[in-house]
């Protein structure tokens, strides 16, 4: 049952470290543990770390670093995650405004769902959420696990425009689009929360591996 | 005083460009940067300047600019003829322009992306710490857009007339051509895919979409299939990693590819190789993928990489 950790290369200047292979909190912590192991250490050579749900992707520069230095290192890392016991991740609240002209989804994930609209509410804002990991766009958290009883597929043809701000679902994750982009996701609310400044000292709100609360805003 | 070209005219697409954004692709930002990161590179050691300097890069079609005063620029490349004044200049070389001066830079027919350096870089706003441009963020380089008529670009160096008359000469840059050879390292996921399309990757054909930008390179030849129904979740991606998409078509991961994506990667072409495919023509370049081991592609790299330390004077 124990999944073997695995060191693969991406091609001659990164290296997958898989820890996992599916979406689970306490392998998505030890990526985290192990992406913070290798910040802290700060070698030579690494260009920066990418978390994912169950793997890490180490970027490294090859005229620095060797394939079989940074292998070396990484296999001593990750005996050394399981080890260390996990940070306190930090915790954040994120106001939102479900449904009508913010939510247009929140309808028909009820009715998928067989619920009434208040109840994926409270379901929705009774969990604490973590951020497995962010792509897609700058600053768009992936986050979960959804309860069950509001899973809902995504879209099967997506948005062009979905606002930046609105908090939707897609299978058991949840997010928040953090800039305007084409969306396929079910979109059941929105939060005037701003995810991503550019010109900001702090351009990030999010980062991986943080908690989150949805809460109803007070309007 | 300060040396400012005018953008005249573009017909393509044209970006500042530096060495890219690193430390913020876990957060979702791409790295953006030069799709040719050799020529990018030869375009500032030809100045002189520090390594990564902010350049100016064009793609896909023309572009003529004009000097506003004295300057050197250095002008590399593939697929551009390079016109200063009255007269044509072969590229991979530094120049002096006189104020008032035409630069032009003629699309021919094979290769792709040109890079222009002025002195000391050119002068933007640094956002997340890099000046590249990340057109579908709408940030970085000027103003998070591609360049336009009436656009200035300024040198955050003053120049020197002994910067001009520079070379690379051709034997130490990668070996472009119509149709190259690329070195794939195999994996993360190349056990995904059922034998018989393992060797009909390695020994096809492809040609490159025209579909193709700066996010990747769609590739276009014998679709690869897949052995199950395995469900890759989300992992960090790099430039030259190559997806498969559930139409088989592969795809290459180029300059401003995302930072994460789902699809399973049946391996990475060799940073040492990244030049000839960035260089490589949409619609007529054909291309084909051999199997290389980490070891020998990062051998490889250092090999040619090497090339940007002979520069010399022209003759």
């Amino acid at each position: 049952m124990q999944f073997k950790p695995r060191i693969l290369p991406l091609g001659d200047s990164s290296l997958l470290v898989e820890l996992g292979d599916e979406i689970d909190m306490a392998v998505n912590q030890r990526v985290h543990a192990l992406a913070h192991l290798i910040e802290v250490s700060s070698i030579n050579g690494i260009i920066e770390t990418v978390p994912a749900y169950a793997t890490l992707l180490v970027h490294y520069d090859p005229l620095v670093l060797s394939y079989i230095q940074i292998k070396n290192y990484l296999r001593e890392k990750i005996t050394q995650v399981e080890e260390i016991s996990s940070r306190k991740p930090r915790q954040l609240e994120v106001p939102v405004r479900y449904g009508g002209e913010y939510g247009p989804d929140l309808e028909f994930v009820a009715t998928h769902c067989g619920l009434r609209v208040e109840d994926v509410i409270r379901i929705h804002t009774e969990q604490i959420y973590t951020i497995f990991m962010m792509g897609f766009t700058p600053g768009f958290p992936y986050m979960g696990k959804l309860d069950n009883a509001i899973i809902t597929p995504r879209l099967q043809t997506p948005r062009t425009r979905v606002p930046a701000g609105t908090v939707a679902i897609a299978g058991s994750q949840t997010g928040i689009y953090s800039i305007d982009s084409p969306g396929g996701w079910r979109l059941i609310g929105w939060t005037p929360l701003r995810l991503f400044s550019p010109e900001s000292e702090t351009p990030f709100l999010f980062s991986p591996g943080d908690e989150v609360k949805f809460i109803v805003e007070r309007p | 005083m300060k040396m400012t070209i005018e953008v005249l005219e573009v017909n393509g697409l044209a970006t500042i460009q530096d060495s890219g954004r690193t430390s913020w692709r876990r957060f979702g930002v791409p790295a953006s940067g030069p799709m040719d990161v050799f020529a990018f590179q030869a375009a500032n050691v030809l100045l002189g300047n520090p390594g990564g300097c902010a350049a100016v890069e064009i793609g896909l079609g023309d572009v003529s600019l004009q000097a506003a005063q004295d300057c050197v620029i250095a002008v590399t490349g593939v697929g551009y003829q390079l016109s200063i004044y009255i007269w044509e200049f072969p590229l991979w070389g530094s120049f002096f322009v006189r104020a008032g001066w035409k630069i032009r830079l003629n699309k021919t027919d094979h290769g792709m992306w040109a890079y222009l350096a002025v002195p000391g870089g050119v002068r933007t706003p640094s956002i997340l710490g890099s000046q590249s441009t990340y057109l579908r963020g709408a940030f970085g380089g000027l103003e998070g857009r591609q360049l336009q008529a009436g656009d200035r670009i300024t040198a955050a160096s003053h120049f020197s007339y002994e910067l001009a008359g520079q070379t690379l000469p051709a034997e130490n840059r990668p070996k472009y051509q119509e149709n190259p050879i690329l070195g794939v390292i195999m994996g993360p996921q190349w056990d995904y895919f059922t034998k018989e399309s393992i060797e009909t990757f390695l020994s096809s054909e492809y040609s490159i979409s025209l579909t193709s930008d700066r996010m990747g390179y769609r590739l276009e030849g014998p679709p690869l299939t897949q052995r199950g129904n395995k469900e890759l979740i989300s992992e960090g991606m790099t430039f030259g990693a190559i997806q498969v998409p559930s139409n088989g078509l592969p795809i290459v991961s180029m300059a401003d590819g995302p930072s994460t994506g789902g699809y399973p990667k049946i391996g990475a072409v060799a940073s040492a190789d990244l030049p000839l495919l960035a260089q490589c023509v949409p619609n007529q370049s054909r291309i084909r993928f051999r199997e290389t081991t980490v070891t020998k592609a990062q051998e490889k790299y250092r090999a040619v990489f090497e090339g940007l330390q002979k520069i010399v004077p022209d003759e």
